[in-house]
């Protein structure tokens, strides 16, 4: 059961038009992508996706999971989306409370292990070595972990483990972090198991894994285990680590390699045709996706399927997602770019002093400049640093053609 | 679903030389992510053209492969479907197929279940774009028995089939592979005719012990049938030697044709492999070149295209190649006006500057001890 309906609001304008889930990643794929192949390349075959927020990218992207061998004559994918009932029409309130809400899917192939996922994270992981270990321990749940460094654990949920493994108590990001295992939000639960902890908690509000179940299983004296996991795990949550995450994929050897041939990630793909790199431009360190055209200068950036890069511009640190049009003589730095942007001539954006965002300091930082998907930016704009523009942004929008750093730009409709 | 489509990629081409050493013209790699047979299967596909014969023979292996699931070309629906036909032993028959007519003579069963009016029969070694209904509707305005597409071409015309048109664009003449070429109009090798039609004259054909369908249908009956020309005005390019194949390949890298092939709807297609992305490391030199998924690049590469998966290592310089799939490239190479085969390994310090002929190189060398 892969939750995929939550929004990501921390990314900002990324997830205005879609799920976090459905975000590009890594030139040629989904967010979505990474536990989707994970599943493929675990052997597990019936996958349900509990869709919510902004559906419609997500949807056309999973269709019937043809690129993830999920077009199964008995299971394969099935996108679950909140639906009304007689005597009640519920949101997915929590991740638990969204299983909960689709017990007869489950109950339908009668599994006796279920595994949760959620659909925002960078990894290749095999599933089927946790079932082990679960199986294994002879454990009721299961919760897939990840060593974090302590500065970091009171982000997270930390699990305090036994010598067996077992965990014996869990705290919810905790000030003071008495260990340093940090739950990835991958669970194995019995399916009789829980199903039972859903029945008994199923009134409880806002039913979350994390703060209802784990601590309902733990005291009715469920044997809940710590399954740690040592490769690559990025939560690319924020701006800041989804443009590190794609950053490190440029590098000569990458932490997370994409080109390994066992574990390859599959997406839905259209668009079949080469690149092109013509005699102006320069490109270096840089991924590039299918059918890009490159006119001008590409450093250190990451280029989705089918971006047109025009001549003498020079992108650097920049993430371009699909479809975007760059045009002639711009000028990008650590510019993160959602799909279908299209951007005019002689434009500036991340220049200027660093200044903190004036509305949401949290979300846009660290100098990155976002442009939500959709949006146009017309010719000779200078756009600062820390700034987010999102809609179809006109020569009126800008004062002396400049968006100064930290501002923010949304139109609304069209 | 106004015809069945047929497509004849049996052929062998000594023309073709290395190239053809390992696989059929049909599959061969062509402008980085495609192959030849792609760009027939697409237009059939794209004309609504739902039921599909492929009729298969020499070195077939890398063209199974690469047909192994229809799905790609949207076929693998309920009606239609994708069929691929290698000659098999029956009880009147343990002939491989002795020419075109003969191998669709050998498949007259499925012909003769079909309900499609019309067949469009289709060569495999075509780059091309074309609504086949545009044709059958030529063919129907025409009243003719048989209808050909006919391309003008630039080059050298001798190594195509020519073609003299009469009046109203019926064809008077054709001569395969003439040894002077009086006009530069071939035919692209694609047929539309009415599917009775074929089916008598396949078995007239073959109760004559004749197997040919250029030279023992089309010539034979030019005089008898009414053949006519339709003029393809738009690319066309027919892979027949390793010449036309370098510059069909290379004519990827002007804009228009780009534009034309990746851009304009309705769109080719081809089997999807889920490679990553492309990567250049620092110190690359891309200029004015094609670049296919999973290529990682570290060296210079000028004019040329990268199919998929190709290496390129540090310090080496690639000027007007075409490196075929899955190529590695070691460091300190220098390569010039060449076809590298699939899956070469160059090892470091090489250097092949072709002069005047195009070179093929196709090197088995161990690839980890570079």
């Amino acid at each position: 059961m892969l939750l995929a309906g939550g929004q990501g609001s921390r990314l900002g304008v990324l997830t205005d038009n879609a799920a976090k889930p459905a975000v590009s990643f890594g030139a040629k794929y989904r967010i979505i992508d990474f536990p989707l192949s994970n599943c493929t390349n675990s052997g597990i075959d019936t996958v349900g996706v509990l869709t919510q927020y902004q559906p419609l990218i997500l949807n056309t992207h999973i269709g019937i999971g043809m690129p993830w061998d999920l077009d199964m004559n008995d299971g394969g994918v099935t996108v679950l989306p909140p639906y009304e009932s007689v005597g009640s029409s519920e949101w997915y309130t929590g991740t638990a409370n969204a299983i909960y809400q689709n017990f007869n899917y489950i109950e339908h192939y009668d599994p006796e292990y279920v595994l949760i996922l959620s659909g925002d994270h960078i990894y290749k992981m095999d599933y089927q070595q946790m079932l082990d270990f679960h199986k294994e321990k002879n454990a009721d749940i299961t919760v897939a972990c990840i060593s974090v460094p302590l500065e970091e654990a009171s982000r997270f949920g930390i699990m305090i483990t036994d010598e067996t493994d077992k965990i014996t108590d869990f705290e919810e990001k905790p000030a003071k972090p008495r260990s340093t295992l940090a739950s990835m939000g991958i669970y194995i639960f019995r399916w009789d198991v829980l199903k039972s902890t859903l029945e008994a908690l199923k009134t409880q509000p806002n039913l979350d894994f994390g703060k209802h179940v784990l601590p309902y299983a733990k005291e009715h004296d469920r044997n809940l285990y710590a399954y740690e996991f040592s490769g690559y795990w990025k939560d690319v949550g924020t701006l800041q680590s989804y443009w590190e995450a794609n950053m490190g994929l440029v590098d000569i050897v990458p932490e997370f390699n994409l080109y390994e041939e066992f574990w390859p990630i599959y997406t839905n793909n259209d668009l079949i045709s080469p690149q092109y790199i013509s005699k102006e431009a320069e490109v270096n360190r840089t991924i590039i996706g299918d059918g890009a055209e490159i006119y001008g200068k590409v450093h250190n950036s990451v280029i989705s399927n089918h971006v047109r890069i025009g001549k003498n511009s020079y992108i650097h640190d920049s993430i371009i997602m699909r479809n975007a049009v760059i045009g002639d003589n711009c000028y990008l730095e650590k510019t993160i770019v959602a799909d279908n942007v299209k951007i005019g001539n002689n434009v500036k954006i991340g220049v200027g002093p660093e200044v903190p965002n004036v509305f949401k300091p949290d979300i846009y930082a660290n100098g990155i400049a976002v442009l939500g998907e959709g949006s146009i930016v017309p010719d000779n704009v200078s756009i600062g640093k820390n700034t987010a523009i999102s809609g179809k942004t006109e020569e009126a929008d800008y004062k002396d053609n400049c968006l100064a750093s930290g501002e923010v730009l949304i139109k609304e409709g069209d | 679903m106004k015809a069945l489509g047929i497509i004849l990629a049996g052929g062998n081409n000594m023309r073709m030389g290395a190239l053809a050493k390992t696989r059929a013209i049909a599959a061969i790699p062509v402008a980085g992510t495609y192959r030849c047979i792609d760009f027939a299967l697409s237009n059939m596909t794209n004309s609504d053209i739902r039921k599909v014969a492929v009729l298969t023979q020499y070195n077939a292996k890398s063209l199974d492969d690469h047909l192994r699931s229809s799905k790609w070309w949207n076929f693998g629906r309920k009606k239609g479907g994708l069929y691929v036909f290698s000659p098999t032993l029956t009880a009147n028959n343990s002939w491989w197929y002795k020419g075109t007519a003969d191998a669709m003579w050998q498949n007259i069963d499925w012909l003769k279940q079909s309900h499609e009016p019309y067949v469009v029969i289709a060569s495999c070694n075509g780059i091309y774009k074309l609504n086949f209904n545009k044709v059958i509707d030529y063919h129907i305005e025409k009243d003719a028995d048989i209808t050909i597409v006919c391309s003008e071409i630039q080059e050298d015309a001798r190594r195509y089939g020519v073609v003299k048109f009469g009046e109203d664009g019926r064809i008077t003449e054709l001569l395969e592979k003439p040894v002077v070429a009086e006009s530069n109009t071939v035919s692209c090798g694609i047929y539309v005719m009415r599917r009775r039609l074929l089916i008598s004259l396949l078995e007239e054909s073959a109760a004559e012990d004749k197997f040919d369908f250029v030279n023992d249908i089309i010539i034979r009956y030019m005089r008898t049938k009414k053949i006519y020309g339709y003029m393809l005005n738009s690319f066309w390019n027919g892979i027949t030697n390793i010449e036309t194949y370098y510059n069909t390949n290379m004519a990827f890298l002007q804009p228009e044709i780009r534009k034309f092939f990746f851009e304009t709807e309705p769109r080719i297609f081809t089997r999807i492999e889920d490679r990553p992305p492309a990567k250049y490391n620092q110190n690359t030199h891309v200029k004015n070149s094609l670049v296919s998924v999973d290529c990682i690049v570290n060296g210079e590469v000028v004019n040329s295209l990268l199919f998929k998966g190709v290496y390129v290592g540090e310090n080496t310089s690639i000027k007007d190649c075409i490196i075929m799939n899955d190529v590695f490239i070691g460091d300190n190479v220098h390569l010039e006006r060449c076809i590298v085969e699939s899956h070469s390994t160059i090892l470091s310090g090489t250097s092949y500057l072709g002069e005047g002929e195009i070179q093929i190189i196709a090197e088995e060398n161990s690839r980890y001890d570079v």
